[in-house]
């Protein structure tokens, strides 16, 4: 069976504002949260800016032990997916087994892994590592502690996990959720991503690679996609969680809806872990697939949220691919990449990218590249430089590409609006 | 439309190969030993499951600085896996085949040799591999770039349970489309940072003597043992599936909740308790955890009835590579109809199962393999022939 | 690397085939001794990340810093040889 797929709520905690309306001010007013790094002493640095979120974990709601025990990206992802499940008035109208916990992440709990080990390492002089560690360095051992704790917060009993594909995750796990639900494994899915990558280990890491931006003086325009002057990206974190819904769960019950989730797919360059090939035809044929699923033509796209990293190769990787996998369309049709305003969270950046997608076709807005004052000639599209646009938006495409070759690419569509 | 498995590998504790090692597990040995890897005398787990023999040998030693002993380990039995299932992969288109694996922790022995780096001497000697080296996904990356396979590929991180939940994700991507997928997980967290992870938990034997260390619904159960290695498995949507098939999954998260996932299965499957032939068991090896699948299984299918048997008691633990190398083992013992020994273990009757203590000739038509992830996740997985 | 009290002035190919050999591995039947000083990195077979990590590697061993923008125009080990003991050179000059 195939059944239809629906967002019914978003939740958000982002760089430059914990929760939804929050995130989508910053997103439309084009304000960027990118600063100087503050969650770690940034000297030994060679990138010294990030998108870091002012987080207060009780004043979020968590309790005090978890606020000291969970790791940052757990806290991120319970408390975005208590605000998706508020949004969407699902509580309580569905049986327990028939709704599962789907979580993407990219490196799971590496703030509190980096933490205990300084601790039982004595900073990386013992390597016969001290065992004297928390009951909790289990959970942050393995990642799908994250979909296990939220699983428990919302009382829901339905198969769960987490994906983890590197920078694709966030929308892998989205996906994944929506074919879980497509084929009636589940009636509903808590699905999204976190990441809370700000850790030395994380910044030096992308520091060898020289992928990170070095606009240490200028933080607020340090990430530039599409721009000539890109330098790399920022180091962000963050999480976007969603709850989605079968057609018949939606009807049943009323629920507004942000948009249907109308394709989703995703390919490997198989080529290399960390590099692009310019003519970016993986990811061309994962737009294609996404779209042909939504039985749509280019030209119906009214948005394309990019995944626009601020990189050299992925900037120009992407336009490739758009223009292939768009054709003329691709010139005609907005794009944008608000990694320029939120920095790239890894992992969880693909749900941010969602979120920002469902709340362009609720609000019909669509977000711009903050910081793109000086196009890159070779990068001749309409990327929607500095100030947010307001059009009517029905239908938009998400893509993104991860470490490992993942290309990955979704459809949204507003259903009310479109046919 | 049918997931087919058309080739298995195999690397653990009791060999570099699929035979060797089901040669070794028929013959009742036991790949328990006095950890080798690391100087285990400041732990309280002396016993590991190491695979000694293990050397990278045969892969492009261009990828030996740049990849974690687990990811080694991977590409090996991936590429014994495609071999064994005889597909000319060149011949197939690129997009038509994925690659879906397990993670349970990354490439944790690398990551702590760079968090050394980072801590003991600075930024700069972070290696530019660490960029992508360590991440879940690593296995799965590797393998495709080695391969070639630019199909939908993933990775599924749900602790041990993880293990069947990557081949029943697998089996979907078949139904959309894909023609081949290699499939299952190989892990490997054989390192002082890993052990402390493990030990954690408190539920790590403390046992020094490798015959006791680890003994699932044995009355002496104090534990479970850290292993390494794992199964990847070839399936494909064309009819030639000369191991089997995969009938039927099921997954929930939550205390006293693997009932529910086994009966998800046998609904998936289409099968009735009494057309499983065999179980092969999570086998947790704390007294709690054993009693509480002792349960699960009298409840679907009665007390001290149905074969059950946990081969990794030869084996140990080794996160979510342990679910996919059972799943390997039971596809053998259909092959073989013969069901491998739980080694080691007296039964405790009073949980009511009936434990296979020696390699036992059954017919075995379908079989059902357990997993359970801390944090609550339940997963059930029935193969058949 | 500890190199003792003596400071280094230059470093040679011999240090530049080890660190990268270290850092990054060799190809099957590719000869460094024959190739290194008159090939390209693609020709040997490495990518931009081994050109990284081999710099990296001299740099901290060596103490020194190369420019970001330098290593865009890497494409041979001689350059990056070069770009080593320019740095190295200009340490010795301010000192």
């Amino acid at each position: 069976m195939s059944r239809r797929v629906f967002i019914t709520g978003v939740g958000v905690v982002a760089p430059g504002g914990v929760g939804r309306d929050n995130y989508w001010d910053l997103l439309t007013q084009g304000r960027t949260a990118t600063r100087r790094l503050s969650l770690c002493d940034p000297e030994p640095f060679r990138s010294q800016v990030a998108a870091e979120v002012d987080f207060d974990a009780e004043a979020a709601g968590l309790t005090e032990p978890q606020a000291k025990e969970l790791d940052r990206a757990a806290q991120f992802a319970l408390v975005a997916a208590r605000e998706a499940i508020v949004d969407s008035g699902w509580a309580g109208t569905s049986p327990p087994e028939r709704t599962g916990v789907i979580v993407g992440s990219a490196v799971g709990a590496t703030t509190k892994l980096e933490e205990v080990y300084r601790q039982v390492s004595k900073d990386g002089v013992l390597w016969d590592v001290i065992p004297d560690a928390p009951t909790e360095l289990y959970s942050y051992f393995v990642p799908s502690s994250f979909a296990g704790e939220i699983a428990r917060d919302a009382q829901v009993t339905g198969q769960s996990g987490v994906v983890s594909t590197g920078c694709t995750s966030g929308i892998d796990a989205v996906g994944t959720a929506w074919e879980l639900v497509q084929d009636g494994v589940l009636d509903s899915v808590i699905c999204g991503a976190t990441d809370a990558p700000i850790s030395p280990i994380t910044v030096a890491c992308f520091d060898t690679i020289k992928a990170t931006s070095t606009y240490n003086d200028t933080p607020e325009s340090a990430s530039r996609p599409f721009d000539v002057t890109r330098g790399g990206f920022v180091l962000g974190e963050g999480s976007a969680m969603f709850v989605i819904e079968s057609e018949e769960s939606v009807e049943r019950r009323g629920a507004r809806v942000y948009g249907e989730i109308t394709g989703y797919a995703s390919r490997c360059n198989a080529y290399h872990m960390t590099g692009l090939k310019d003519d970016g035809r993986e990811l061309a044929e994962a737009v294609t697939a996404a779209l042909f699923q939504s039985k749509m033509d280019p030209h119906e796209l009214d948005y394309v949220n990019a995944h626009g990293s601020g990189t050299k190769q992925n900037d120009r990787h992407e336009t490739a691919a758009l223009k292939v996998s768009l054709g003329e369309a691709a010139h005609h049709v907005p794009i944008s990449s608000i990694k320029s305003m939120i920095g790239h969270s890894l992992g969880a950046i693909g749900s941010l990218e969602i979120a920002a997608c469902a709340l362009a076709l609720r609000h019909n807005m669509i977000p711009p590249t903050a910081n793109l004052t000086r196009p890159d000639p070779e990068l001749d599209l309409d990327y929607v430089p500095v100030h947010a646009r307001s059009r009517r938006t029905d239908r938009v495409l998400t893509t993104g590409s991860g470490f490992g070759g993942f290309q990955s690419a979704m459809v949204l569509a507003d259903p009310e609006k479109s046919s | 439309m049918t997931a087919n498995i058309s080739g298995i590998d195999i690397i653990s504790p009791l060999g570099l190969s699929r035979e060797e090692h089901w040669k070794a597990v028929l013959d009742g040995y036991s790949g328990l030993a006095p950890t080798r890897s690391f100087d285990s005398t400041t732990y309280d787990n002396p016993i590991s499951g190491e695979v000694h023999t293990f050397t990278p040998e045969g892969l492009p030693r261009r990828l030996l600085p740049a990849t974690d002993r687990m990811t080694q380990m991977s590409l090996v039995a991936a590429a014994g896996a495609f071999d064994d299932s005889e597909i000319d992969l060149g011949r197939l288109d690129p997009f038509d085949i994925g690659v879906l694996t397990a993670s349970t922790a990354g490439g944790y022995a690398f990551g702590q040799k760079e968090l050394q780096n980072l801590w003991s001497k600075g930024p700069k000697y972070v290696s530019t591999h660490q960029s992508y080296a360590w991440f879940y996904a690593v296995n799965t990356g590797q393998i495709s770039i080695r391969h070639g396979s630019q199909g939908h590929s993933g990775v599924i991180v749900a602790d041990d349970a993880g293990g069947l939940d990557a081949i029943a994700f697998a089996a979907r991507r078949l139904r959309r489309g894909s023609k081949v997928v290699l499939t299952g997980a190989v892990d490997s967290t054989m390192c002082p940072w890993g052990r402390v992870a493990h030990a954690s938990t408190g539920e790590l034997s403390k046992s020094e003597d490798a015959t006791t260390a680890y003994l699932p619904f044995d009355e002496r159960a104090n534990g479970w043992v850290n292993g390494e290695g794992g199964a990847h498995l070839v399936l494909q949507s064309t009819s030639d599936g000369r191991y089997g098939v995969i009938r039927g999954h099921g997954a929930t998260i939550g205390e006293d909740r693997l009932s529910q996932a086994i009966r998800l299965a046998l609904g998936r499957a289409e099968l009735r308790p009494q057309d499983i032939d065999v179980v092969f068991a999570d086998a947790a090896g704390t007294r709690a955890a054993d009693q509480a699948e002792a349960e699960a299984i009298g409840e679907i299918f009665g007390r001290g009835s149905i074969p059950v048997t946990a081969p990794k008691a030869a084996t140990g633990r080794m996160g979510c590579g342990t679910a996919a190398l059972d799943v390997a083992m039971a596809l053998l013992a259909i092959r073989d109809q013969t069901i491998p020994p739980t080694v080691n273990v007296e039964p405790d009757k009073s949980l009511g199962l009936n434990v296979c203590t020696t390699a036992t000739r059954r017919r075995i038509t379908n079989a059902l393999v357990l997993a359970r992830g801390i944090g609550g996740f339940n997963s059930a997985l029935i193969v058949g022939a | 690397m500890n190199k003792g009290d003596a400071v280094v002035t230059r470093i040679t190919m011999a240090d530049l085939k080890r660190a990268l050999e270290e850092g990054s591995g060799v190809d099957e039947g590719v000869d460094l001794d024959r190739d290194l000083g008159t090939s390209a990195f693609a020709d040997l077979g490495y990518d931009s990340l081994a050109v990284l990590e081999t710099g990296l590697r001299l740099s901290r061993e060596n103490d020194v810093d190369i420019d970001d923008s330098i290593f865009m125009d890497l494409d041979t080990p001689q350059q990056l040889l070069d770009a080593v003991n320019e740095a190295l050179e200009r340490r010795r000059q301010a000192s």
